[in-house]
């Protein structure tokens, strides 16, 4: 053959098997996403949103107690991740170009690939025990553990974003360098601040693993930080395992409210850098 | 924002105050063998008194025995009663037996009426016989058309007193095992899938064809699953019925601490594999309210609540074990002092 | 957003003498101490994970601990070969899959693909990395596995069946359906950090080679992915690091086997699952030290891993020894 067509045809080659591994990547996710929503829409009700779990065999029941505790926890956990993780991104940000910083942000950055059940020993150990008992507080600080890493290095990268310009001219003007990083670089990096913040809540809303043996479980509303409590993610893992039918369709429907909760936020997250990205102009 | 982070701490420090308020929570952890039956207890106790809740985690005996221990939880549940390693540990622990199960074979395959020996059913765990169509199987079962497919054994990944149980008959019935595995609640099993819980067992179970599997009586019926007869030690093939386990008990001595294994009985219609389950409580309860609670609970268990077992395919505890019971529970203290129980007729 | 623009009392000036800029310094060691509670965080995890493992030190020999198979928490044997072996297989597994696919990704969002198919392809790699990984269990379980069961594993038996690898009895969980799951939810990681490393490549590489002629494809070939080859490694080790540490649709799908066998088929187990199968029930400090000292053993490795990722990644970005960047 020819050798250009030969060549030509290696081009055309490796293009399609390209496009074959996006069609791999993307024919699962259409099925999980298309099952999630079909199977889960045949029992999304409003009592589901708000009702207790029902025992074994009985109708009805919901996963109330579990929304409610999944943003409980994800709330405690915030309380305890934001100051720690957008503080450590701002410092990051504002001084981390030494040797230091450097150490930091390397440690901030393999942290945040530790395997969240180990975050989860973590946990029991510093609370669990310490209480001698399953929280909603041992759960919320596995879950604050794991947001603070990638939260520090967003919160970083959304700083280092605002143009050096802007600093320039604020220091120009005469502003001290502790009010210009807080009165003026700051508030401009707020929107993508913001935008780290709801990508980690985000993240920590989908965590399973820390909670299985912080947490525990709870058939009843909770929002005392010192008993166990339910979550969405270790509700559907309960439920997935379990050999009931009802407890299956419940389980791709809690699988639905989780997947509209975390893409809420997402979507949040995006538009908001959107809007930010088109205001800054 | 700051304004918004004060007012989300002063929420969650209003409700956790609000909730002490609450009604009462009473947190317990265990066996997964009862829990189609506590689960509908604590409901039904909660129904009767909105105010007192029991938070039941099933996460097997193992679980329960050492939450219990650790003080993580209020009470346990288990069907392995605790050994005297394990009681040592918590020198107070009260065992309360509750009902009675049985654990059967159940399995997913293209036929039904499974009849099994010991020898085989040992075989099959051990890993010896690797398929359906073994002889040895066909030979208990003339009138059954085996598939060839391979046996695929299901048991548990967690600690389990439904494991305790079942590898107790197995340590009775064969030499074999008894060597290589023993007796426990987690054991180095030669073969098989692992299940979280009698729950994820038969979900495994119900999901895999050619699966064969140990769980609780109700967890087949409930999945519609098939159950196995066992020879038992009077030579008779028994189906595992509320009237066969019974009869499993009936010829047993209990010890006043109820800690017994029920296993292997003999009794011509008697199931073997059959079991107490217990629920673990102190016998000095530190809280007024939560003592006072768990006490009145038990009294109601093993009276009204013997009813509701029927349905759910477990045995009700023999008039005399009762007896023996309620003297037990009317020794448990709470700070000291025991708690007015009203009688029962 | 508007910067604040209250320059007048900004600009008070500074305060002479021992409070000169003390503004300045007080924010400076705040922010030192902010920063350093990232240090504390990892100390605290290190340290505590210390604490909770040490009660098994005493009954574990490292060397029996990584090479025994045998795993009786009653008798108080830890041996953790059966968790390493699953995690390994399942992680190569993965990556066999996820790499090729992730590349191929990659390489269709930046290069080869049509432009208009790209930000809608870039969104759904977005939505796959957004997944929790309990519904991606969930999938696996109901949907995956008997899709393995009933169409792949008869397929690969029926082809590839002379291969340990394809052998047994066909019962849809075990290591492969791990693998496989695990390569789904690794997709994301890997070709989002190829992408970036790919952007980091000089243009200048490419649009030489094409302007000598080369298609495409030979250009990226050429003088693309060589450079961009220890980024991708960086990618791959990123990739490989979550797939380590993947908890909750590996037990779901494994079958929870402490069995170590050449057959993917087989069922297996992973260090995550049996910590998160056991922990919540373990009998005694020293299961619990041991479990936990597992989780020593997954934190080092990932720990290694993403280090080593760290310092691959930050190679391309700064450009070959000795080039400009």
């Amino acid at each position: 053959m020819n050798p250009l067509r030969w060549r030509r045809f290696v081009n055309v080659f490796w293009t399609v098997a390209s496009g074959t591994g996006v069609l791999v990547a993307l024919i699962p996710l259409a099925s999980l996403l298309w099952l999630v929503v079909s199977h889960g829409a045949k029992g999304l009700s409003a009592s589901f949103f708000v009702s207790l779990p029902t025992p074994v065999g009985e109708p009805g029941g919901g996963v109330g107690n579990a929304i409610v505790g999944t943003f409980f926890m994800v709330g405690l956990a915030s309380l305890m991740a934001l100051p720690v993780g957008v503080g450590a991104g701002v410092y990051l940000a504002e001084k981390g170009d030494g040797p230091a910083g450097r150490a930091i942000r390397f440690t901030a950055e393999v942290l945040a690939g530790v395997p969240s059940i180990v975050i989860g020993i973590v946990a029991y150990g510093l609370i669990v025990t310490q209480m001698r008992r399953f929280s909603a507080l041992a759960g919320g600080v596995a879950l604050a553990l794991i947001m603070v890493p990638s939260l520090a290095r967003s919160t970083e990268e959304f700083i280092r974003l605002v143009p050096t310009a802007l600093r320039e001219a604020s220091l120009a003007l005469g502003v001290p360098g502790w009010k210009t990083s807080l009165r003026v670089i700051i508030p401009t990096a707020l929107g993508g601040i913001v935008t780290a913040v709801l990508l980690a809540v985000a993240r920590a809303a989908g965590e399973t693993a820390p909670l299985l043996f912080t947490a525990l479980n709870n058939q009843y509303w909770n929002l005392d930080p010192t008993q166990p409590t339910a979550s969405l993610t270790v509700q559907i893992y309960n439920y997935a395992i379990s050999p009931y039918e009802d407890w299956h369709s419940k389980a791709w429907t809690a699988a639905l409210v989780l997947l509209l909760l975390v893409g809420l936020l997402n979507l949040m997250a995006r538009l908001l850098s959107r809007n930010r990205m088109a205001g800054a102009r | 924002m700051t304004k918004k982070l004060a007012l989300a701490a002063l929420l969650t420090l209003g409700f956790s105050t609000a909730s002490g308020a609450a009604p009462l929570l009473i947190t317990g952890a265990g066996a997964t063998f009862p829990y189609p039956l506590y689960s509908k207890w604590f409901s039904e106790y909660n129904k009767l008194y909105p105010d007192i809740r029991f938070n039941y985690q099933s996460i097997g005996s193992g679980g329960g025995i050492q939450q219990f221990t650790a003080g993580t939880v209020e009470f346990g549940a288990t069907d392995a009663p605790m050994s005297d390693a394990e009681l040592a540990k918590v020198p107070d622990a009260v065992h309360i037996p509750t009902v009675l199960g049985a654990v059967v074979v159940t399995y997913n395959a293209p036929f039904t009426g499974l009849k099994l020996t010991p020898a085989v059913l040992a075989d099959i765990f051990l890993g010896k016989i690797t398929k359906w169509s073994d002889p040895a199987i066909a030979k208990i079962n003339p009138d059954i058309k085996f598939p060839d497919v391979a046996i695929t054994v299901v048991r548990r990944s967690d600690g389990s007193g439904t494991t305790y149980v079942f590898t107790d008959y197995l340590t009775k019935i064969s030499a074999e095992w008894k060597e290589k595995v023993g007796t426990g609640k987690s054991v180095s099993w030669p073969v098989g899938l692992g299940g979280k819980g009698n729950e994820g067992v038969t979900g495994l179970i119900k999901q895999t064809p050619g699966s064969i599997g140990y769980v609780e009586l109700a967890y087949a019926n409930q999945n519609k699953l098939p159950v196995t007869a066992l020879q038992n030690r009077d030579g008779n093939f028994v189906l595992p019925t509320l009237e066969s386990t019974s009869a499993a008990a009936a010829g047993v001595v209990l010890p006043p601490d109820f800690r017994v294994s029920v296993t292997d009985p003999s009794g011509k219609n008697a199931y073997p594999i059959a079991s107490f389950t217990y629920l673990l409580v102190h016998k000095d309860a530190k809280d007024k309210a939560k003592g006072d609670a768990m006490v009145k609970f038990l009294w109601w268990a093993v009276h009204a609540g013997q009813a509701m077992a029927v349905p759910l395919d477990y045995a009700p505890l023999p008039k005399p074990v009762v007896a023996d019971v309620e003297k037990t529970i009317q020794g448990l203290l709470v700070q000291g002092k025991p708690v007015a129980l009203a009688p029962v007729n | 957003m508007r910067p604040s623009t209250d320059i007048a009392s900004a600009r008070a000036g500074p305060t002479p003498g021992r409070f000169a800029h003390i503004g300045d310094r007080a924010w400076g060691w705040g922010l030192t101490i902010l920063g350093g509670t990232i240090l504390v965080v990892a100390g605290l995890i290190l340290l505590e994970l210390g604490r909770v493992a040490a009660p098994a030190f005493d009954h574990i020999r490292i060397f029996r601990f990584l090479t025994s198979s045998d795993w009786d928490p009653v008798q108080e044997k830890f041996g953790a070969l059966p968790f390493i072996y699953g995690t390994l297989v399942t992680s190569i597994v993965a990556i066999l899959v996820a790499l090729p696919v992730s590349v191929g990704l990659a390489l269709f969002l930046s290069e080869m693909g049509p432009r208009r198919l790209r930000p809608p392809v870039a969104y759904a790699i977005e939505v796959l990395a957004a997944i929790p990984s309990v519904i991606f269990g969930l999938w696996g379980l109901f949907v995956m596995v008997p899709w393995l069961r009933e169409f792949l594993q008869p397929a690969l038996q029926r082809t590839l069946g002379f291969l340990p690898f394809f052998r047994g009895p066909m019962i849809g969980l075990g290591y492969l359906a791990a693998g496989l799951i695990l390569a789904l939810m690794i997709l994301p990681t890997i070709a989002s950090v190829t992408i970036e490393v790919l952007k980091t490549v000089p243009p200048a590489l490419k649009e030489g080679a094409l302007a000598l002629g080369a298609t495409r494809w030979e250009a990226i070939r050429i003088a693309v992915l060589p450079y961009a080859r220890p980024g991708i490694l960086g990618a791959t080790l990123l990739g490989l690091g979550r797939a380590l540490g993947e908890t909750m649709a590996v037990t779901m799908v494994i079958g929870n086997s402490p069995e170590i066998s050449a057959s993917l088929f087989a069922p297996g187990y992973s260090l995550p699952a049996v910590i998160a199968n056991e922990f919540a029930e373990a009998t005694g400090d020293v299961h619990i030290g041991a479990l936990a000292s597992l989780g020593l053993v997954l934190f080092g490795i990932t720990l290694v891993l993403n280090a080593v990722a760290q310092v691959l990644i930050m190679t391309v970005a700064r450009g070959p020894r000795g080039a400009k960047a």
